[in-house]
């Protein structure tokens, strides 16, 4: 069988590119590292990939803002192809970095398309952090926790979140990752569009309403602050030592959605 | 036309940076101030619409949903502002904008225009920003001043911008060429001192006198740019002068003669040892090792004292820029894969009426040293996962920052050599004025007037530059493009083509490297030691295909010069001859050092150890101790597990928060064998006698490697002398006294050096006294560890197990916390036997191997007692323990006491964690070795310790032992 193809988007700062490669060729896609250079001058084509990754990284050295700039070249250089990429029912994953400049370049939450609805902006404590959170991974906050989550409220839009457990342990590392919707309409609209993928379980940047991922109206498209692509291997758990060696991470799954929901409409 | 804009935040966002500020003034003793906001300013020259700039401003600059923007074009704001200020009846709310010096590096610069050109706006010709504060509150004018300079801006870097003032000073308006002769010839011996102290040079006068005689025979005199390559090329940083020279040393009234110290020492044990799997030692810009049957691992570690002190900051960046650099410059490149960093400062509580003049706060070093590691480090997106911090008061003057890296390259990419006829090709950043004179500087030693007179040899760092250059990089090494290639470190291209051309010649077109602004004069772009730069010898043939991978991501690489067969180095600008220098002189010219050396043991007041009844207090005091104390605040600012090969983080147990004895990295993620990075650092000990600090120093390395689950089979060392000034006979003398602890103990555990670095001259003048730090030696381990999946922390992990002391327990308190805590240092300083713990460490890694291990940690600063409670709270799990099983040294058993078992730092011990099934199994493994059953854990949230009469003599609960030991730096 043909394996999907992934596009790993890199440039000046990208920095998890290699793990982000090696999840999805885990999760059994063929993924490529691409420099943004070379589709803005027309050597690889995006229209050739199912899958665009952003990884993340201090792109630009994250000047400005962080991700400001990575999404500024985006939405000049890139705008149609993207567009057409999502369009045509295929799949996103902003990571971190890939995850800020998705939203400073107006695709996610992509309520109204190309607008700015929301921002990342510095962490309440005002410096970067390196660590572990779990994440809940419902985005219905109405349903009653005795509801089964097989059952209602489990359906997030998200396909990269599908048949993920309630909760989730993965890490975060950064310094801008206060999720800020524009105001309360998009939170809403957040919500009732069930694009909130993540909540975090104890807030650890000041996020508002905790908000960890999000996706577009599409469901094809995530972007998250947490870092999936270092939670594949057991090994990475901080508490392997203690709780046992797992053959795969939490964030394995996600992957993993990703590269099914293609390989299933392939 | 130039634009001033001016971000702000919106009104009722939250500015977390101007809270920060704030603490940081509350921190400085200053209250009153009410609030604190932090507005991004830029000011963009060029020829630019009205428009153009408000779109800028608004789409690019601005987060529209935080920030609003002001755009003024005739600064008008500036003085409104600081109008306004003034008439807010005197003082409650002030305004401070900080720019840049000209010549500092604006690492927003380049990316702010490029994105500027992306969005089709192609007029920019400049762009600076600049941080604008608003103060509120009520506060003296002098609060305010304190403020900006001890808080808001460094002046060897920034200056405040004054109304009215010029923003954009110029450099200069061009060069023009004009050859520079010094004359050496008609010197006395008074002037060539004068013309080495004048000229920063830093060369003594027998080093001048060689330098003129070797003129004399050429018979003409040298230009400043022949002085200047010499001079870097023979500076103590890229000379190691001292090691190398002759030293007459003296120890107890005997006298021997030592004939290039690292040769007799450091280098022996490898020598000696001759490790099959050593492939590159003490030759290249750092050792190398076998991984595995396709890679070789390389591991450095350098120091960036001087320019931390003066710009922590910027000091700090550079410092692991640079190693990081030395790791790309290893063999044809190597992959950085993890950096480690270990700081000594002086004691963050310091009253600031004791900091010496022209001296930053300890706590504003340590902060400025720790954010410059971060934006480095996590900008490049190496994971920073070893490390440690200490302190003392006497690093007050001369803080250290020790910046280590570790790289991965396959084995046919490990050595370089430069052919004839390869062209010079400079990669990555330009060269400006910045870090001129780095080498030498790091050569003298401090003092208050450091900042102003070597102000340019301090620099800020751009790690999206690097970042660029190492991943095209190594695409060029994958493609066999060039022939060798080094970093440009201290020295800049003078050091690197100097190096890289000493067996062949080189010749330079000066003019030809790219500059960061006009008026650079030759000299200063040979010496230049502006960061991110690298030099490549690139056969003609393959030019095309590696300028190519350069182009493509935007890097910039130009063609210099080319190697020769002349072994001359030669310098042209703009085809005039400034350099012609003999390769043979420059680098074995060199006359050698000939020193004296004293060694005496000193007498240190001795400690009184009386037994108490309760020594709970004691183990709180030492849990929160400097030295001792967490340093998570330190490690969650930095990314330690980017590019997701961490196996063991630096904190572990039930909560994350347990201090782990060591990191492991898996390089591959298709394979199980990993990197275990560990360090041994305690100056403390070498107050007493600096052979056993070196001997502890390494013991305490090996044991973090033995404690993870690691094994001795495939370990090395670093060496990292960081000393007062060597010209001086009691500091020499204590470095040759450590140097021979190191060749014994390393010798003894069968491990080899693989690289080292020495930092002399760490000395602090203040009113005429020289003030030096203590005698530091840092010893970095690397291990190669075949199943990763073996690995151990220190966290207790289960009720019901036994736990275990390994190793003997001595009357050692000399140098130890519980003499800290009781003001005294004492005079025995813990040991090491390599022979009986070389026993230890194997049977240790068998258990680990064989899965018998639940936790383990060895035993460091506050001895059994602070490692019982470590390995409690980090895992959750409380302890009753019994003294009296501790393994106890037999020939001093008249000064058991239970404050000796309890707080003695001996060296080869650990506490092991094993499951009651398999007691037997552990115990067999263990004969012939001191153990001792020593208690249990617990299922209560307490740590208790029996004494040796049987009487509890700590009893507390895990949470004011955590709480302890995390308070100090909860920053």
């Amino acid at each position: 069988m043909k394996k999907p193809r992934v596009i790993v988007l890199r440039t000046a700062g990208t920095n998890c590119d290699n793990e982000t490669q090696a999840a999805f060729k885990m999760a059994g896609a063929d993924s490529e590292l691409v420099h943004i250079n070379e589709l803005a001058r027309d050597e690889k084509f995006l229209k050739n990939f199912q899958i665009l990754a952003i990884p993340g990284g201090f792109t630009y050295g994250d000047d400005i803002a962080s991700g400001k700039i990575l999404a500024n070249e985006i939405k000049y250089k890139l705008n149609a192809d993207l567009k057409n990429f999502i369009n045509s029912g295929k799949l996103v994953i902003g990571i971190c970095n890939g995850f800020q400049a998705l939203v400073k370049a107006g695709i996610l939450p992509g309520i109204n398309s190309g607008t700015i609805e929301s921002t990342l902006s510095f962490n309440d404590s005002g410096s970067f952090i390196d660590k572990w959170v779990d994440l809940r991974t419902t985005n219905d906050e109405r349903r009653p926790k005795e509801v089964p989550s097989e059952v209602e409220g489990r359906t997030t839009k998200c396909v990269w979140a599908k048949n993920l457990p309630e909760t989730i342990y993965l890490p975060i590392a950064h310094g801008e990752g206060k999720f800020i919707p524009r105001d309360n309409d998009v939170l809403n609209q957040l919500r009732k569009n069930k694009q909130i993928v993540f909540k975090y379980i104890d807030n650890p940047n000041g996020s508002i309403d905790d908000i960890a991922g999000i996706c577009d109206t599409t469901g094809r498209v995530l972007g998250m602050m947490p870092h999936p692509e270092r939670h594949v291997l057991g090994t990475q758990h901080p508490r392997w030592t203690r709780e046992g060696l797992k053959e795969r991470g939490d964030g394995f799954m996600i992957f993993k959605n990703g590269v099914d929901y293609v390989r299933m409409r392939m | 036309m130039e634009w001033k804009i001016e971000i702000r935040k919106r009104k009722g966002v939250f500015d977390p940076l101007g809270e920060g500020v704030k603490k940081d003034i509350l921190d400085l003793g200053i209250s009153g101030v009410k609030k604190v906001n932090v507005s991004q300013v830029f000011i963009i020259s060029g020829d630019i619409t009205e428009s153009d700039i408000k779109r800028i401003a608004g789409e690019l600059l601005t987060d529209s949903i935080t920030e609003e923007y002001v755009v003024n074009n005739e600064r008008r704001t500036t003085n409104d502002d600081q109008r306004k200020s003034r008439a807010k009846s005197r003082g409650e709310r002030r305004i401070i904008e900080i720019a840049y010096n000209p010549g500092v590096m604006d690492p927003v610069e380049e990316s702010a225009r490029k994105a500027i050109k992306d969005m089709g706006i192609y007029g920019v010709k400049s762009l600076r920003t600049e941080k604008k504060y608003f103060i509120e509150g009520k506060i003296t004018e002098n609060d305010f001043r304190n403020i900006c300079e001890k808080l808001l801006y460094n002046k060897v870097i920034q200056h405040a911008v004054k109304e009215h003032s010029a923003r954009c000073i110029k450099h200069s308006n061009g060069y023009k060429f004009k050859l520079v002769i010094v004359n050496l010839l008609g010197a006395d011996d008074k002037r060539l001192t004068k013309i080495s102290r004048d000229g920063q040079l830093f060369l003594n006068l027998k080093e001048m006198a060689q330098i003129k005689n070797h003129f004399k025979k050429l018979g003409r005199n040298p230009t400043d740019c022949e002085l200047e390559t010499i001079a870097q090329t023979w500076s103590e940083h890229c000379g190691h002068k001292t090691f190398r020279g002759i030293i007459e040393y003296e120890e107890d009234g005997k006298r021997k003669i030592i004939d290039n110290l690292l040769k007799n020492t450091i280098m022996k044990v490898t020598s000696e040892l001759k490790k099959p799997w050593c492939v590159s030692v003490f030759k290249d810009n750092a050792g190398v090792i076998r991984f595995d049957e396709d890679d070789n691992i390389c591991f450095k570690v350098e120091t960036h004292n001087h320019p931390s002190a003066l710009e922590p900051y910027g000091g700090a960046g550079t410092g692991i820029g640079g190693v990081i650099r030395d790791i790309l410059g290893v063999g044809l490149g190597a992959k950085p894969i993890m950096n480690t960093d270990v700081f000594c400062f002086g004691l963050p509580d310091t009253p600031r009426k004791n900091v010496p003049k022209g001296m930053l706060h300890p706590k504003r070093i340590m902060k400025g040293v720790v954010g410059g590691v971060r934006d480095y480090g996590n900008r490049m997106g190496i994971p920073t996962a070893n490390g440690a911090v200490l302190f003392d008061e006497r690093y007050i003057g001369n803080p250290l920052v020790y910046c280590g890296t570790v790289g991965i390259m396959p084995k046919d990419k490990s050595f370089k050599a430069a052919k004839c006829g390869d062209l010079i090709v400079a990669v990555g950043g330009r060269t400006g004025r910045d870090g001129i004179h780095g080498a030498t500087f790091s050569s003298g030693e401090l003092t208050h007037e450091s900042e102003a007179v070597s102000g340019g040899a301090v620099q800020i760092g751009n790690p999206i530059t690097e970042k660029k250059l190492t991943n095209t990089l190594l695409k060029g090494r994958d493609r066999n493009l060039y022939t060798a290639v080094t970093d440009c470190g201290a020295g800049g291209f003078s050091s690197a083509v100097g190096e890289m051309g000493e067996d062949l010649g080189a010749e330079v077109d000066l003019e030809k490297a790219p500059l960061k602004y006009q008026g650079l004069s030759y000299t200063e772009i040979w010496i230049s030691e502006a960061q991110e730069r690298m030099v490549l010898s690139v056969p003609r043939e393959n030019l095309k295909e590696l300028m190519d991978i350069f182009k493509k991501e935007d890097v910039e690489a130009v063609v210099v010069g080319c190697f020769t067969s002349n072994k001359r180095l030669k310098l042209r600008y703009n085809g005039n001859v400034v350099c012609d220098l003999d390769m043979e002189f420059l680098h074995g010219g060199i006359p050698r050092f000939e020193r004296k050396a004293v060694w005496s043991k000193p007498s240190h007041r001795e400690c009184d150890t009386k037994d108490k009844k309760d020594f709970t207090q004691d183990l709180l005091k030492i849990l929160s101790s400097w030295n001792v104390c967490s340093k998570e605040w330190v490690i969650r600012q930095y990314d330690h597990e980017v590019q997701g090969q961490s196996v063991l983080k630096p904190l572990v147990g039930i909560e994350n928060d347990g201090p782990g004895d060591a990191s492991i990295i898996r390089p591959k993620f298709n394979s199980k064998k990993g990197i275990i990075i560990s360090n041994g650092i305690n100056p403390r000990f070498g107050f007493i006698d600096p052979y056993w600090m070196a001997a502890s120093c390494i013991d305490e390395a090996l044991r973090q490697v033995i404690a993870v689950g690691g094994s001795l089979n495939k370990t090395a060392l670093l060496d990292n002398f960081c000393w007062g000034n060597t010209d001086k006979p009691d500091r020499l003398g204590s470095l040759v006294r450590a140097s021979f602890g190191c060749y014994d103990i390393a010798k003894g555990y069968g491990v080899p050096f693989i690289s080292g670095k020495d930092s002399l001259n760490n000395e602090y003048s203040v009113r005429g006294e020289s003030i030096a730090i203590p005698g530091t030696l840092l010893i970095s381990a690397i291990s190669v560890m075949d199943d990763v999946t073996n690995a151990v922390t220190m966290d207790l992990k289960e009720k019901g197990n036994l736990l275990y002391i390994i190793g003997e327990t001595k009357n050692e308190m000399g140098g130890s916390h519980y003499n800290l805590i009781n003001n005294c240092v004492g005079n025995n300083a813990p040991t090491v036997d390599a022979k009986k713990g070389l026993k230890i460490f194997n049977r240790i890694s068998e258990a680990t191997r064989l899965g018998l291990l639940r936790a383990c940690h060895d035993l460091s600063e506050g001895g059994i007692a602070c490692a019982l409670a470590e390995m409690a709270f980090s895992g959750g799990f409380g302890i009753e323990a019994e003294l009296k099983e501790a393994p106890y040294e037999a020939k001093s058993s008249k000064a058991k006491r239970d404050s000796i078992i309890l707080f003695s730092e001996s060296n080869t011990r650990f506490i092991a964690e094993v499951r009651k099934q398999d007691k037997n199994k552990f115990e067999n493994l263990m004969k012939g070795i001191p153990i001792g059953l020593i208690g249990q854990v617990s299922g209560k949230k307490d740590l208790k310790i029996y004494g040796l009469s049987g009487k509890k003599i700590v009893d507390i609960s895990l949470d004011k032992l955590k709480e302890a030991w995390q308070k100090p730096l909860r920053w």
